[in-house]
């Protein structure tokens, strides 16, 4: 069994809550960490804080009383006798006044330094950074209002992105297809922008019309840094990722490895540490990549990762924050077949993606050769409508793209999720689709899925 | 520390291992923390989780969108999801409607946020606005009266 080499940290704190919390608790058990869980009145009977040594209540279940309030979560982890704090994806992840409250307060966050998640957390100040360490960028710029908006329009042209500028995960994102639809959608990408990160600034960037999300994970300790191959999230619904795999499929090997390359080159340029992933937005026709953001977090589709590359990555990055240096070298890492990852949403596929909260009555999740899954929906549960939508990830790993394909379609055939709408007959038809099965699809190809 | 482990995947995928070389179809077990069954299921298996002594939690159910019904001669506006009702499309904005205001069945009345999304309100109906019940920002039920609109 690993151990932590220092013993810096005891108890660990987790500062988040579903899926994540109750994967970030299994890794620090496996370390032989005592947990510890701030929950929100909603989670206090979650499989997550069963699953804790510690459970500790944050507050009310809007989040912004609870997961959101840095305050409550630094005076929470303090009374748990925390030594580090992992904060999870999404919530207060790259929030560097979180992290710089959690050192101040005399414990280790587990995540880049602030230096690194300043740089990092700002959509405009990571592509100066990408400038600066020589990686590649799409044209675009920062808007505060509708008409500085326009503005950046008029030299990215239509279609054009608006983003969120502390956002991540796709939230407030839009796609604006002609002049007088801009102001309106301004409107509301503010809005979602403020009320889901508390900061209403928004980026406009140029639209590339067909183009892969290609991402790769890098994990550094501050001195050197390594990547763990590619991941593809090109099927997305509305930005949001739907389905992910590693390694990328049908890439020529030089664009491949220049790929990796740049994003160790980030990484390195600002010193990273702890885990960490660079997203690209990659011509479906040249391969041609542009830097799009690093998101210095782990990621909800990390687990496509472990599974073809074995490493632990959330052990990484506690190992790390403990003052660990990389215990692995580049040449160590080999990726080893294919692994999808879906996301089993509770929204209605056949009804505009509707969020469907409710009472679980009953959940039978796959489980045999080559498939994971994490989630903390169990039988019985209920999903509040205060949180997203995820209830579940089926990540299934195959010797070939192929066996995995096959694997994740008989998989979901024996999903049952009942009392909630669920996406996981999207993800069968998806599994189906003769433009999947081949590998390499572009991110409109959920338009496609709809059409067709 | 060791006995307090949680069940991995990995050991789940060793559990179905196992039943797939047994004649069993299911593996149930229960302990003080958790209750598991393993179940076999087309040419793989599903692993069910029930919580044990967990504390019965408030269920927000989610009901079928109501649009509207009639209560003392006036139409209702009700929410087509639960979640927390915002009256204006971002915080200092002006308010979609105010009492008074005429609306018509596509009118944006309000706005739902349910799982982090911006779900706008249509009015469903056509008249005048009487009365808007939920105070801006508060949490709601699919089944709560947002707005009270007298027939044009």
């Amino acid at each position: 069994m690993t151990s932590i080499v220092r013993n810096n940290i005891n108890t660990l704190f987790i500062a988040n809550r579903g899926e994540i919390a109750l994967r970030i608790i299994r890794t620090a058990k496996k370390l032989g960490l005592k947990t510890a869980l701030g929950v929100s009145d909603a989670d206090a009977g979650s499989r997550a804080a069963a699953e804790a040594d510690h459970v500790i209540r944050l507050g009310p279940a809007p989040s912004a009383q609870s997961y959101l309030n840095i305050e409550k979560v630094v005076a929470a982890a303090k009374e748990a006798g925390a030594d580090a704090v992992h904060p999870g994806y999404g919530f207060l992840s790259e929030n560097i006044n979180f992290a710089r409250a959690v050192a101040e307060a005399g414990m280790v966050f587990v995540g880049p330094d602030p230096q690194a998640l300043e740089a990092m957390g700002d959509k405009l100040k990571a592509r100066a950074v990408a400038i600066e360490a020589g990686l590649p960028v799409v044209p675009g710029g920062e808007a505060e209002t509708a008409e500085e908006a326009a503005k950046i329009a008029e030299e990215t042209g239509y279609p054009l992105l608006i983003k969120a500028v502390s956002g991540g995960g796709g939230r407030g994102m839009k796609r604006v297809d002609k002049a007088d639809e801009l102001k309106s959608q301004i409107g509301y990408a503010m809005s979602e922008a403020e009320a889901a990160f508390g900061d209403g600034r928004i980026y406009v960037e140029r639209f590339i019309a067909s183009g892969r999300h290609v991402e790769v994970q890098v994990i550094g300790d501050g001195t050197r840094a390594i990547h763990l191959g590619t991941r593809d999230c090109s099927i997305q619904r509305r930005f949001q990722k739907l389905v992910e795999e590693a390694p990328a499929p049908n890439i020529p090997d030089a664009k491949h490895r220049a790929i990796e390359d740049a994003a160790v080159k980030i990484a390195e340029h600002l010193h990273y540490k702890g885990a960490g992933t660079v997203e690209f937005l990659v011509d479906a026709e040249t391969f041609d990549f542009f830097f799009l953001e690093m998101n210095a977090r782990i990621q909800v589709e990390h687990p496509v990762t472990e599974e073809v590359t074995g490493v632990d990555i959330v052990e990484q990055q506690l190992l790390i924050a403990d003052g660990a240096p990389l215990g692995y070298e580049q040449r160590d890492i080999e990726i080893q077949g294919a692994a999808i990852e879906v996301r089993i949403n509770a929204e209605d596929p056949d009804a505009d993606f509707r969020p469907s909260p409710g009472l679980v009555q009953k959940a039978e999740w796959p489980a045999g050769a080559g498939v994971r899954v994490d989630s903390h929906i169990r039988s019985g549960d209920s999903i509040p409508p205060t949180y997203d939508s995820l209830i579940g990830k089926l990540i299934v790993h195959g010797a070939t793209r192929e066996e995995a394909v096959a694997r994740a379609a008989a998989a979901l055939a024996t999903l049952n999720v009942e009392g909630v709408k669920t996406t996981a007959p999207l993800h069968a038809r998806i599994m189906d689709d003769a433009r999947f099965k081949k590998g390499g699809v572009d991110t409109r190809f959920f338009e496609g899925l709809q059409d067709g | 520390m060791a006995d307090d482990l949680p069940l991995t995947p990995e050991d789940i995928e060793e559990i179905t291992s196992i039943l797939s070389k047994s004649s069993y179809d299911v593996l149930d077990i229960e302990t003080a923390r958790f209750r598991l069954r393993v179940k076999r299921a087309g040419e793989g298996f599903t692993q069910e989780w029930t919580p044990i002594g967990g504390e019965a939690k408030e269920v927000a159910s989610a009901v079928e969108p109501e649009v509207a019904a009639e209560e003392d001669g006036l139409l209702v506006i009700k929410p087509p999801l639960p979640g927390t009702f915002y009256r204006a499309p971002q915080p200092g904005a002006p308010p979609f409607v105010q009492v008074g205001d005429k609306v018509k069945p596509d009118t944006v009345v309000a706005i739902i946020e349910t799982m982090k999304l911006m779900n706008p309100v249509h009015a469903g109906v056509e008249g005048e606005i009487v009365e808007i019940v939920p105070e801006n920002a508060e949490p709601i039920e699919a089944t709560t009266v947002l707005m009270k609109v007298k027939p044009a």
